[in-house]
């Protein structure tokens, strides 16, 4: 047994050492907002946060987050009320929705490191994370509302 | 707004709605006045209550749930198609919840012949079937409340989810038992234009809450008691089939739960799927590669070039004397174009879970076919079809791909076989290279001016694999799914001729957004600006002068000009125009792009679109910026090359989306329409290519005749 912590959660879990933390929150924790796309880090659907900082879940093996604090998804708000969340409602950007858990991690974690972040910042921070519905242009305007939100919350 | 998802309706409505009423306006429907199955197990979010008709349930607490007959994969149908019906039912969107409709008879699409989400036509197919299906659960609630009160019909009206008469008012979930007893009327008035509430009005979308908390429910997350994870080894060579097994080794890894061979594929079945993964990888298999062992990219092109040279095919279109008119004609200009292979490429990757018992198969699955999806699991799990309940989940993305269903019957074995649900989930690297592709074609076109200088001929020869005839035979004369846009070639020429000849290629091909669309579209705009530049016209006005007799393919393209400012770009700038009427919807496109050095950049796509009477223009809008993403990233760098029968893209590293460090300026515009609704969902994939190559021509005066752009060494053309 392994045990991780994951959405301020102690969880217990019993999978192999090399198994990425995807399968591990997807199929061991039920915790499927979390995405597969690729398995290689391409695409960026898989993305959570380690220690705050936005990673590729389908390449990081259980052993190497044993002591690191994940966040998924599930984990960003209770209900909806994060301000990307609130963005990306107020925006409609979703279509498919697929990877929409990722690009939703990606920008949180961009925002808590830039939280007024320019086109070309949110263009560097986000190419890593594919959308094959072609979401992009409104990805890019419910960061610069998540920005807002979160400048007006901190006010 | 709520969409339920698909664990929390299991048992749902399927003894009801499949005995099926007829269609459009036969929406009685014999067992369903009663209340539906529904409330055993699980969590439901709320009680689905009586059944109005097939897509229609109100509860006791006023909780209306529509049951939407189409797959939501994007495109918005399960917004679009509850405003229909909330429209006439006098209710608002925020007090309507979504689940996914059973295989049924009443959920048949005519337009596809069969519960078919393809052809961009979900909302032409529900524009007055389900407006007419809330017009008349209005009535029947207005029927039973004049019977409660014993008042006159005339004097009840419907307001906001209530029936009020003479200052008393009952609510639709007081009145639905009732109301579910009334017969269903026959004539029923619908809503004028200028009356809509909602039709027409940008809305929040009913599946993005789910979509940005992670709740939404895809076939990827579907998870049942006892459920074990799948993995599948394909032939690599396609085509081929298992020629050896030894699972030994594989049977011995940890997790596993068997290996099963099936007509697809050995899957391997464990616990965990990251353990069926690594299981896979210890199978010593081999293949008997079929008749594909040689099969590439030269072979498919000389398979295409050799029947273009047999002759002229079958007729799809003729008027006038195409050969007679090219014969005298003063000029001819002779073109061909090559279009390649593509792959579908869905984020969410295919997968399918099949619950297999003793009296029946439970299917979870993002289909855009149940009725295919179920009669192929009754197959592969020796049921009647009736013993199979298709459980529709969200589909992360669709494409065409969804059409298929090749990864389902694995699914259906493994589960019969290991005695429990399995989940079957193909890699990115299976998906990639067991697509069913947009099939390649070749075209060979020809125009003519005659002595006048007018274009007085146009012949087009299209060449390619038919999907049809493999996916819903037998075709009968010429595939309409390849002669798209080309029947609609719209510019007022004497000589038309469109012909078409069949050439599969071994492999399976499949239908993709936009399927003939986009291949005709850029072989018929890039021709057009072809004899723009014969005629020494600008292409804008060269198409102009050929559309004196299409009002809406005119208002398009002059609107896209004057958005685009068509013929003043910025220094270093160049752009190409492109017009296109398919889905019946008419769009025109105009692309702004720079070459420096031979490096493409598209700077900006401006797209006007007329698809008639919009239900939800935000989702409209979406559709469109999302098409014109899908085209240029076909348009840019989409090709699938083959050696020696297997697919070489594998990933997102070799198979190049575009991402949104890569994004040109998108500029939508829609046109107000009153016109019957048209698809949204295809049509703008179709125009980029054209619109960039014409550019491309506006920059170099070199035209670019086969696709990808990426695949042309620009360098040389600057």
């Amino acid at each position: 047994m392994t045990s991780i912590t994951v959405n301020n959660q102690v969880l217990s879990v019993d999978a192999a050492a090399d198994t990425p933390l995807l399968w591990v929150l997807r199929d061991h924790l039920s915790m499927t907002g979390t995405k597969y796309g690729c398995g290689m880090a391409l695409c960026g659907a898989c993305t959570v946060h380690v220690d705050g900082v936005a990673a590729r879940s389908c390449v990081l093996p259980l052993r190497a987050v044993q002591a690191r604090s994940i966040t998924t998804i599930e984990g960003l708000s209770k209900d909806r009320s994060h301000p990307v969340q609130k963005a990306w409602l107020k925006i409609d950007v979703p279509q498919c929705g697929y990877c929409q858990s990722g690009q939703i991690m990606s920008a949180a974690a961009l925002l808590k490191t830039n939280p007024h972040p320019t086109d070309g910042q949110i263009d560097a921070a986000m190419s890593g994370n594919l959308c094959r519905c072609g979401t992009y242009p409104r990805i890019r305007k419910a960061i610069h509302l998540a920005a807002e939100l979160l400048a007006a919350s901190a006010k | 707004m709520t969409y339920i998802p698909n664990r929390g309706r299991r048992d749902f409505v399927t003894a009801g709605v499949a005995v099926g009423g007829g269609l459009l306006l036969g929406l009685t429907l014999p067992g369903l006045g009663k209340h539906a199955s529904a409330a055993a197990g699980g969590a439901k979010p709320a009680a689905l209550g009586p059944q109005m008709n097939a897509w229609l349930q109100i509860a006791a607490d006023n909780s209306i749930t529509v049951i939407v007959d189409r797959s939501e994969m994007g495109q918005g149908v399960y917004t679009a198609l509850p405003m229909l019906i909330a429209e006439e039912l006098h209710v608002g969107l925020d007090a309507i919840q979504v689940v996914a409709a059973p295989v049924g008879d009443a959920y048949v699409n005519p337009g596809n012949g069969g519960q078919i989400t393809g052809t961009s036509n979900s909302v032409q197919d529900a524009w007055d079937k389900l407006r007419i299906a809330g017009a008349q659960a209005r009535m029947m609630l207005t029927m039973a409340a004049a019977k409660h009160w014993q008042v006159d019909i005339a004097e009840c009206r419907a307001i906001n989810g209530t029936i009020a008469a003479r200052g008393k008012v009952l609510t639709y979930g007081q009145l639905a038992a009732a109301a579910a007893r009334e017969p269903t009327p026959k004539d029923v008035k619908l809503k004028p234009k200028s009356e809509f509430r909602i039709i027409g009005k940008s809305t929040a979308r009913i599946d993005s809450p789910g979509k940005v908390d992670g709740s939404a429910e895809f076939g990827l997350d579907v998870k049942l008691p006892g459920m074990l994870y799948a993995a599948i080894a394909q032939s690599p060579v396609l085509g081929g089939k298992l020629r050896t097994l030894d699972s030994g080794a594989a049977e011995k890894m940890p997790g596993v739960r068997g290996v099963v061979r099936t007509d697809s594929g050995v899957v391997v079945v464990a616990d965990h799927f990251w353990q069926a993964l690594q299981a896979r990888k210890a199978l010593e298999v081999t293949w008997d590669p079929g008749g594909n062992a040689l099969l590439d990219n030269q072979a498919i092109s000389a398979m295409l070039k050799k029947t273009a040279a047999a002759g002229a095919g079958l007729t799809a279109r003729a008027e006038g004397d195409v050969a007679q008119a090219l014969k005298s004609a003063q000029r001819r200009f002779n073109s061909t174009y090559e279009l390649p292979l593509l792959a579908h490429a869905t984020m969410e990757p295919m997968n399918c879970t099949a619950d297999v018992k003793a009296s029946g198969c439970d299917l979870y699955v993002g289909t855009q076919v149940q009725q295919v999806a179920q009669i192929t699991a009754a197959a592969a799990a020796g049921f009647s079809p009736e013993q199979v309940r298709v459980h529709t989940t969200l589909l992360g993305g669709g494409f065409g791909r969804r059409l298929d269903i090749d990864f389902i019957p694995a699914a259906v074995e493994a589960s019969k076989a290991v005695g429990a649900p399995v989940k079957l989930i193909w890699t990115r690297e299976d998906d990639m290279t067991h697509d069913t592709y947009r099939p390649p074609a070749l075209e060979q076109v020809s125009g003519g001016f005659d002595a006048a200088g007018r274009l007085s001929a146009f012949n087009l020869h299209i060449i390619s694999p038919s999907i049809t005839a493999r996916m819903f035979p037998p075709v009968k004369g010429v595939d309409d799914s390849v002669i798209e846009y080309a029947i609609n070639y719209p510019y007022d020429v004497p000589n038309v001729a469109v012909t078409y000849s069949r050439q599969e290629i071994g492999i399976d091909v499949g239908y993709m957004r936009s399927v003939s669309h986009a291949p005709n579209c850029f072989v018929i705009e890039s021709f057009m600006d072809e004899m723009a530049a014969a005629a020494a016209k600008n292409p804008y006005d060269f198409r102009m002068e050929l559309l004196h007799k299409k009002p809406r393919h005119m208002r398009v393209l002059q609107l896209a000009a004057e958005r685009a400012a068509f013929g003043r770009a910025p220094a270093g700038r160049y752009q190409g125009i492109a017009l296109m009427e398919g889905y019946t919807t008419h769009l025109a496109q105009v692309a702004e792009i720079s070459l420096e050095q031979g490096a493409l950049k598209v700077h900006r796509i401006v797209c006007v679109v007329d698809c008639g009477q919009m239900i939800n223009p935000r989702i409209v809008e979406s559709q469109i910026e999302s098409g014109i993403v899908f085209g240029l990233a076909a348009a840019l760098w989409g090709e699938v090359t083959i050696a020696a029968g297997r697919v070489q893209q594998t990933n997102f590293n070799n198979y190049r989306l575009v991402r949104g460090n890569e994004m040109p300026e998108i500029d939508v515009h829609l046109v107000d329409s009153s016109e019957p609704p048209g698809g949204i969902g295809e049509p703008a994939v179709a125009l980029v290519a054209p619109a960039i190559c014409n550019a491309i021509f506006a920059a170099t005066g070199k035209r670019i005749r086969s696709l990808p752009i990426g695949a042309q060494n620009l360098l040389r053309l600057v």
